[in-house]
């Protein structure tokens, strides 16, 4: 296989991070390429590079043999570089053919247009009525408007950035009659994933990255998932070390819980259910957007479900609010850290004030004791090693990570009886992940029960008693972490789904 | 090129220093105005911020007129100011303020010829209810349809407008006024008048209330839960939510608040400086509270400050008119560059201006 | 009362009139909303154009120069929202809101020496035969050029928003101005472009208050006008075609209680003055409880956009 495009040495460097490190690899004509990693470990910032969006500081690309250094998206487009990104540009309100008119730099009339969409949604299997608006569209058809954007302009290497974590099994399945459709045509595919049995399907070779370099080069299909997956965590592989404790008594228990999101383009929670245990810690994985959001909101008290579908103590509180729920010690900390869990300009005090009011008696008659308050906040600073000049500094002066030790220990330190928190060491550095995970685990063993919602699963071997996965809004049934496998815990989280319709 | 940083957080040097550089921006800006209409300006200027105090020619009647001008303003920006914080845009309070005036003054009038001490407390609570009512329309439709409040209460305004006119000149006409349109003179009804308390401050029971207001709302924001949410929700509705912050009651309260005062304002100047209902009782200080609020920053202190300034601009301005025949319109067109140019210097507060070389692509 | 004074051929030739006004000055505003930038300065601009074309109108002799003055003078009104809210990143509804009182102030300051002056008449222009159909001629055929103007406008707004790429453009950047960016669509530009029409069309809006409606200069000739324009927008959906029904609807409203108010109803004069105020508030009501949640207003309305 000739080489189309060859990468020599990359290198780019962040303040603080070497993102990519020499890494070299080529990707041949007509052939579908996995890039495999764990978050974190340099695959966007890779293929920025290639599309144009990041210079790399060192290393050069060739494409067909030729220098390959594009200055912005438009030379690499230029070029026959296209991509569809993972958190799609498209503009809900317009139509299909609008959608594709806007990525192109010289764009036929809109009825020529529409009918190319129409021709090359039929010749790739991909159904797309070129009127329709965007906004109505679910995410696979939203996906396949920037597909089409792209194959309108005849690509020669097509890079796929997590294609499959907004699509249903069914869609996974005609986008990969597609790619394989352009893969016999001539087009290579770079693809970026960290599904295994996804990749084992469709790709012909692999190359895998850890903390930015390359570790391993592999052909997916006749190599095991969990071999790869090891090749991507590195060797210790983590199983499961929590023993699952003592059963204590019930703390909280959903039941048959289906909820329809608030935002539009959220995902609708359908007949879940689990039961929390005192000192059990509930691990939740699962791809983004498959509901972790909705769920959090149901069991922090912001969104409010149907009678019964959430008690704590055998009492019903599904129709109460965050600050009852905080009241009875049933606490949650978002996702979202600025805007949501914390505001932004306001104070660490005064976000203090925001939900620790109540366990922690910061107002009397409803008057804030400002004293009180600083005194939690400098509690929760020195606790959690937080590094701000002090708690009078504003929410957005904070790093992510120190604002979400922030965070997290604002919640720890309230001792709930229930913590839901959702990605607690997103976009925090290891040493403060660790942090947070050992409080957290500190707080099951105090008898506190946990459910940690989280993308990382090896936080979630790391300290969960159960785990259970959300796909597409369903919760699967909680099993003991302990003794799971990779390739089983790859089936909960929607893999299965995947496996079935890929091998087809 | 000059870029705009974000800063980390808000700067607290700035928050202070802008309003006083926005005044002596706009005093350079309306000297310009001035001269471009054949005004001395530094004479003009003079005459508009200095004379009404300190000349003591003009000094022994304007100073009071200062409180007399002020009350209403900072009466009204402090109940609007408590909105705009939370992200709730009532711009109808000169509606308010008529509304409140009219129900004031037509349960005082209801009772004419009693003589009672209570009368005028009465009238003082009707005042307020009446521009309660009138915010609270406003407000229900928000919460209940979703209907955007900033026309609503700015509808509301012509609509008061209307009820006024026809109060003046039906039910509340004075039927001893020889067929002249408007109320009895509530002013020299001893037990409905809001009299000035001590000589020559101009202070009336709405100057009283107005500092009341500003001391409330100063504890309100600062040391009450439901200021902190106000704040919270101006800041991060999803972070207020979160926090437990029920946003509908916080809408009523907000509007509703600003329509109490405003309708206090109303009822104070009704009784007091305006003395009737008439047709021309609405004198735009419903809007001009809006750049009160504003170039107090939201802040209750800011706020006071802000409305003792424009006053004296109102005052300053009858001045120049009547000493160098500036227009009164000019004094308008002078609030209207303070609002903006303080706008304008808003962006120092969030952002660091640097100067950046243009990146070689 | 005598409802037989009221001519209904001149009723409905008055209605067109009287909605010509709101109708100019809605279009604009729907034109700025649509690039996502919400301008309440709609009244400001308004007055101020009024009396930039009465001014000019009465100096030069000449309705056109008038009118091209008001747009001119709306235009240029309608930059310092430009420049406060796309350079200096001010809050749109604050912003918007010190246009009007600038605006207003600076109106009155400069029509105080032509209170109670004529302005020129504006020449009607009776298109032949047409106008001599019965009863739809008068009413329809028999106007000013600013009458078909304002309805060309509409047509024109809605093919330039529909057919053109750069109607295509500004939509797009009202919808999700960050992939706009991302694209490589220079928003702000976009955005002081669509600011800058509005503002033309308010001023021209204005200026036919000033001298065709009234025809006169008095302060606070808009009367809230300007506003209404910006519930028409909401009552429209951002959609051309209903900003004239809009538009016509409000007008016909002023019309017939004007009439009625001449014809000396029984009904007291301040409720018919309010009726167009309450009907628009009722109308607000009835399109947001309608269409809870999902709006059709662009999705980037009233937010600032800044890429650092």
């Amino acid at each position: 296989m000739t080489a189309l495009l060859k990468l020599e040495g990359l290198t780019r460097e962040y303040p603080g991070v070497r993102a990519n490190d020499d890494v070299s690899f080529s990707i041949g004509a007509g052939e579908v390429h996995a890039l495999l990693g764990e978050n974190g470990a340099g695959k966007s910032t890779l293929v920025k590079m290639i599309y144009g969006l990041e210079k790399p500081d060192a290393g050069r690309m060739e494409l067909r043999g030729e220098p390959y250094a594009p200055v912005n998206p438009q030379a690499a487009r230029a070029a026959g570089v296209a991509m569809v990104f993972q958190h799609f540009s498209l503009f809900e309100a317009l139509t299909v053919a609008e959608n594709v008119a806007l990525g192109m730099e010289n764009p036929p009339k809109m009825g020529e247009l529409a009918k190319s969409i129409r021709d090359v949604s039929e010749t790739y299997g991909l159904p797309l009525d070129p009127d329709r608006i965007v906004g109505d569209l679910s995410a696979g058809e939203r996906q396949r408007v920037e597909i089409i954007r792209c194959l309108l302009q005849d690509p020669k290497l097509l890079i796929m950035d997590e294609p499959t974590s907004v699509l249903t099994p069914q869609e996974v399945e005609i986008l990969f009659k597609t790619l394989r459709k352009l893969q016999s045509e001539g087009t290579s595919i770079l693809y970026i994933s960290h599904k295994l049995e996804e990749i084992r399907a469709l790709c012909d070779g692999a190359t895998i990255l850890r903390l930015g370099k390359v570790v391993g080069e592999c052909d997916p299909k006749t190599t095991t998932a969990r071999d790869m997956a090891e090749m991507m965590v590195g060797q210790t592989l983590h199983v499961p070390t929590r023993e699952a404790g003592e059963a204590g008594e019930v703390l909280l228990k959903v039941e048959n819980l289906s909820m329809a999101s608030s935002n539009p383009f959220g995902t609708t929670l359908k007949n879940v259910s689990l039961t929390l245990r005192a000192g059990e810690i509930l691990g939740v994985g699962g791809v983004a957007g498959n509901g972790q959001d909705e769920l959090l909101s149901v069991l922090s008290g912001e969104a409010k479900t149907a009678k019964g579908s959430v008690t704590f103590l055998g009492a019903d509180i599904s129709n109460l609010g965050p600050n009852a729920r905080r009241k009875i010690g049933v606490l949650a900390a978002p996702e979202e850290r600025l805007g949501h869990a914390a505001a932004p300009n306001m104070s660490l005090t005064e976000n203090a004030v925001l939900t620790a009011t109540i366990r922690k008696k910061l107002s009397k008659n409803n008057f804030v004791n400002w004293r009180a308050a600083e005194g939690f906040a400098k509690d929760v600073i020195s606790t959690f090693d937080v590094r701000t000049p002090g708690p009078a500094s504003a929410a957005r002066s904070l790093s992510g990570g120190n604002l979400q030790k922030f965070v997290i220990g604002r919640e720890v330190m309230q001792d709930p009886k229930v913590l839901v928190v959702n990605q607690p060491t997103w976009g925090v550095d290891a040493s403060a992940a660790a942090a947070i995970r050992q409080a957290l685990m500190d707080l099951a063993a105090q008898g506190a029960g946990l459910i940690v919602i989280s993308q990382d699963l090896d936080e979630l071997m790391e300290i969960s008693d159960h785990f259970a996965a959300l796909n597409e809004g369903r919760l699967t049934a909680p099993r003991p972490a302990l003794g799971l496998t990779v390739d089983e815990i790859g089936l909960m989280m929607g893999g299965a789904h995947d496996m079935e319709v890929a091998d087809v | 090129m000059i870029k705009f940083i974000k800063r980390p957080q808000p700067s607290k040097f700035w928050t202070l220093a802008t309003p006083l550089l926005a005044v002596i921006l706009t005093m350079i800006l309306g000297g310009l105005l001035f001269a471009a209409m054949g005004k001395d300006p530094f004479e003009a200027i003079r005459t508009i911020f200095w004379d009404p105090l300190f000349n003591p020619q003009f000094a022994g009647y304007s100073r009071p007129q200062l409180l007399v001008k002020a009350g209403p303003l900072i009466l009204i920006a402090i109940g609007l100011s408590l909105g705009f914080k939370a992200g709730i845009w009532n711009i109808g309070a000169e509606g308010q303020y008529i509304m409140g005036a009219l129900t004031g003054a037509a349960v005082g009038l209801a009772l004419y010829p009693l003589e009672a001490w209570w009368i005028f407390p009465l009238m003082i609570i009707a005042g307020a209810i009446g521009g309660f009512v009138w915010a609270m329309i406003p407000a229900i439709l928000k919460t209940r349809f979703n209907t955007n409040e900033i026309l609503v209460s700015l509808m509301l305004v012509y609509v008061a407008e209307q009820i006024l006119a026809s109060a003046a000149l039906g039910a509340l006409r004075n039927p001893e006024g020889n067929g002249f349109p408007g109320s009895r003179n509530l002013s020299q009804i001893e037990w409905m008048s809001n009299p000035e308390l001590i000589s020559g401050t101009g202070a009336h029971w709405g100057v009283i209330a107005a500092l009341g207001a500003v001391v409330a709302t100063y504890v309100l924001l600062n040391k009450h839960m439901l200021g902190f949410q106000i704040r919270l929700t101006g800041e991060s509705p999803r972070a207020a939510r979160f926090a437990g912050v029920k946003d509908k009651l916080l809408v009523m309260f907000c509007l509703g608040a600003a329509g109490a005062l405003a309708g206090l304002a109303g009822l104070f100047e009704v009784t007091g400086p305006a003395g009737q209902i008439s047709i021309d009782f609405g004198s735009g200080y419903g809007f001009t509270a809006i750049i009160v609020a504003f170039l107090g920053r939201l802040h209750p202190v800011g706020i006071l400050l802000a409305g003792l300034l424009l006053a004296l601009t109102f005052i300053g301005g009858e001045l120049a008119q009547f000493m160098l025949g500036l227009p009164s319109s000019a004094i308008q067109v002078f609030q209207g560059m303070l609002l903006m140019t303080l706008l304008a210097m808003d962006i120092v507060v969030n952002y660091r201006l640097t100067l950046v070389k243009k990146e070689v692509a | 009362m005598d409802f037989g004074s009221i001519n209904p051929v001149i009723l409905l030739a008055s209605l067109m009139v009287a909605s010509t006004p709101i109708l100019l000055a809605a279009l604009g505003e729907m034109v700025t909303e649509k690039s996502g930038v919400l301008n309440l300065g709609v009244e400001g601009m308004m007055i101020f154009g009024a009396v930039c074309g009465f001014i000019a109108a009465v100096e030069s002799q000449s309705p056109a120069i008038g009118f091209l003055v008001a747009a001119i003078g709306g235009a240029a009104l309608s930059m310092l929202f430009g420049v406060l809210t796309q350079i200096f990143l001010t809050t749109q509804v604050p912003a918007g809101l010190a246009l009007t009182l600038f605006g207003t102030g600076l109106a009155s300051l400069l029509g105080q020496n032509y209170q109670g002056i004529s302005p020129p008449r504006m020449p009607e222009m009776h298109i032949p035969l047409l106008k001599d159909i019965p009863f739809l001629g008068p009413i329809l055929f028999e106007h000013d050029a600013i009458v078909y103007l304002s309805i060309l406008a509409v047509f024109a707004v809605w093919a330039f928003l529909k057919f053109t790429r750069a109607g295509l453009v500004l939509r797009a950047v009202g919808e999700n101005h960050a992939a706009a960016h991302a694209l490589g669509y220079k928003v702000k530009l976009v955005r002081f472009a669509a600011i800058g029409f509005g503002g033309a069309m308010a001023g021209l809006g204005g200026a036919y208050i000033s001298l065709v409606r009234v025809p006169q200069w008095t302060d606070g000739i808009t009367a809230g006008i300007g506003w209404i324009a910006l519930a028409i927008v909401v009552f429209a959906s951002w959609k051309a075609g209903r900003i004239l029904i809009g538009a016509y609807l409000f007008g016909g409203i002023t019309v017939l209680q004007l009439n009625l108010q001449a014809a000396g109803a029984k009904v007291p004069v301040e409720l018919l003055s309010m009726s167009p105020f309450l009907a628009t508030i009722l109308v607000l009501v009835v399109i947001s409880a309608r269409r809870h949640g999902a709006s059709n207003a662009p999705a980037m309305l009233g937010r600032i956009f800044h890429t650092s």
